[in-house]
């Protein structure tokens, strides 16, 4: 029964699965971003509920990690009488990985579930099915605006994050550890170059692109009843979670993985 | 005396995985005629559905709507073919983002373009026709009893005045009275709009009030049809166990999922 290679086996494929009707569903969720009617309504809604409704938890998590950062970056550089690294590193750390990881994750954690537990309900209770039989293709009606809305927020969101997250280094750098702001500013800036914001940005859209084929994808293939929902929910979040990470490494090694 | 056939499936197959649901359908449903399938939980009815609307694709064999091969249509001859039908779910499968008169309007004004204020006019009137008055409209589903949303579900099906029309276990969930009241709304609307129907049903009184002719379902195969006046002399032992309710009979429930 339990052969161990069978269990291997079988995981290995299931996998592959997995990941096939995934492309599919990504692939067909594409193609339908060019197909009209695009649902401009829906679309705006959409963008309201990830972006603005988003916006205290995103900026909450990038001031106080912005603040912590610059507290442990004092602590460690001070050993080396190095304490004026402080804003470079801030402000590098928080653009290049940290507004935009902890940004999308925060958000994956609100929307990909949000967006799996409703179209996972309008799965179980045939509301996407009633949709096709009203001549609306539901991936155009459900998907496609979730989809477009969450690649142009989180640009927008990561570029706020980003800006909370430096301020909550020069907070704490000012305020508590006696940095001289107008250094602080100006060390900033200097550290700063277009393409730490450019790669931030393509993060974020990309981690966009990821939150909502998550949370639709799940929820729009969900099965079976109240349990079913719960599982696609925590499915969505999980993996958006897994993508994010495993997305933003690779951006990374691309994009400065040249630079020595 | 044979009318012109609107909905023809011959050898319709669908296996999920390894277990074959639908085992070779062969079903016709006359224009303007109303044919109800019967049969047990778990024995195809609703796959049958969803592959003539295109839900599902079948494995093999043929779905004609009209005269038209329907099971390998792109896209856009799909949409097409179903502005034909509308369709009442078992559970009514409202959108309950939307108020009740935006679902009823909803193939009218995402399906057909019309403008908001004329669909409405039509979604109140229909609302009207299955004895809603307008205030309901302004509600939201969720605030509904069960048989009321079943009301809601029939004026969408009947909203877009479609020529073929699916009733998904309409009395499923509903007391015997509204049952009937149910019943009695969709034969009323069904004749107002001279349109072809197909049904599924557990529920012999609903069966026996809206039939023109009744099937019945077993193991994925279609293994008894006729006029509704010959369900109780079918000589049929499936049919007869099913419709009188007996646990003893050639059919054995399975209670567990195969």
């Amino acid at each position: 029964m339990s052969n161990p290679l069978a269990i291997i086996g079988r995981v290995f494929l299931n996998s592959l699965a997995e990941i096939g009707r995934l492309s599919r569903f990504a692939g067909v969720a594409i193609s339908h971003t060019v197909t009209p009617p695009i649902y401009w309504r829906s679309m705006l809604q959409q963008m309201w509920l990830i972006g603005y409704n988003s916006l205290p938890v995103v900026g909450l998590t990038a001031l106080f990690t912005g603040a912590a950062l610059a507290q442990q970056i004092f602590v460690g550089g001070s050993r080396f009488n190095a304490e004026s690294v402080v804003p470079g590193v801030v402000v590098i750390a928080i653009v290049r990985e940290l507004g935009p990881v902890l940004g999308g994750l925060m958000v994956a954690g609100r929307v990909s579930s949000a967006m799996a537990a409703e179209l996972g309900t309008m799965r179980v209770t045939e509301q996407i099915d009633a949709l096709t039989t009203l001549s609306t293709d539901p991936i155009n009606y459900l998907v496609v605006p979730r989809l477009i809305a969450a690649i142009v927020t989180l640009p927008l969101l990561v570029l706020v994050a980003n800006t909370i997250g430096v301020l909550g280094g020069f907070l704490i750098g000012t305020e508590r550890l006696g940095l001289n702001a107008g250094t602080y500013l100006q060390v900033t800036a200097d550290f700063l170059e277009q393409s730490d914001v450019v790669s931030s940005l393509v993060k974020a859209a990309v981690f966009g692109f990821i939150i909502a084929l998550m949370g639709s994808y799940h929820g729009y293939n969900s099965r079976g009843g109240a349990q079913g929902v719960g599982k696609a929910t925590t499915n969505a979040v999980v993996s958006a979670f897994i993508l994010i990470l495993l997305a933003n490494l690779i951006i990374t090694v691309i994009v400065f993985g040249g630079q020595s | 005396m044979m009318t012109k056939p609107m909905i023809e499936m011959t050898g319709v197959t669908k296996a999920f995985g390894p277990k074959k649901v639908l085992q070779g359908i062969d079903l016709t449903v006359e224009k303007g005629k109303s044919l109800v399938v019967i049969g047990g939980s778990g024995t195809g009815k609703s796959v049958t559905l969803k592959c003539i609307l295109g839900l599902l694709s079948p494995d093999s064999g043929s779905i004609k709507i009209d005269g038209g091969e329907v099971t390998r249509l792109s896209n856009k001859d799909r949409k097409k073919v179903l502005t034909k039908f509308g369709m009442l779910f078992q559970g009514a499968a409202l959108f309950d983002s939307l108020p009740v008169w935006t679902n009823v309007a909803f193939g009218l004004i995402q399906g057909k373009g019309m403008k908001k204020a004329e669909a409405k006019e039509i979604a109140i009137e229909k609302l009207r026709r299955v004895g809603l008055t307008p205030d309901v409209g302004e509600l939201s589903p969720a605030e509904l009893s069960g048989g009321m949303q079943k009301r809601v579900g029939l004026a969408r099906a009947i909203a877009t005045e479609p020529e073929i029309i699916f009733f998904d276990e309409p009395t499923t969930g509903l007391d015997p009275i509204m049952a009937d009241v149910i019943n009695d709304l969709i034969v009323e609307c069904v004749q107002d709009l001279g349109a072809t129907t197909l049904s599924i049903t557990h529920d012999m009184a609903s069966a026996r009030k809206i039939a023109d002719r009744i099937a019945m379902i077993y193991q994925g195969k279609i293994i008894w049809e006729g006029d509704k006046s010959e369900i109780d002399s079918s000589g049929n032992d499936y049919v007869d166990q099913f419709i009188h309710g007996r646990a003893q009979g050639p059919i054995e429930m399975q209670l567990l999922k195969p």
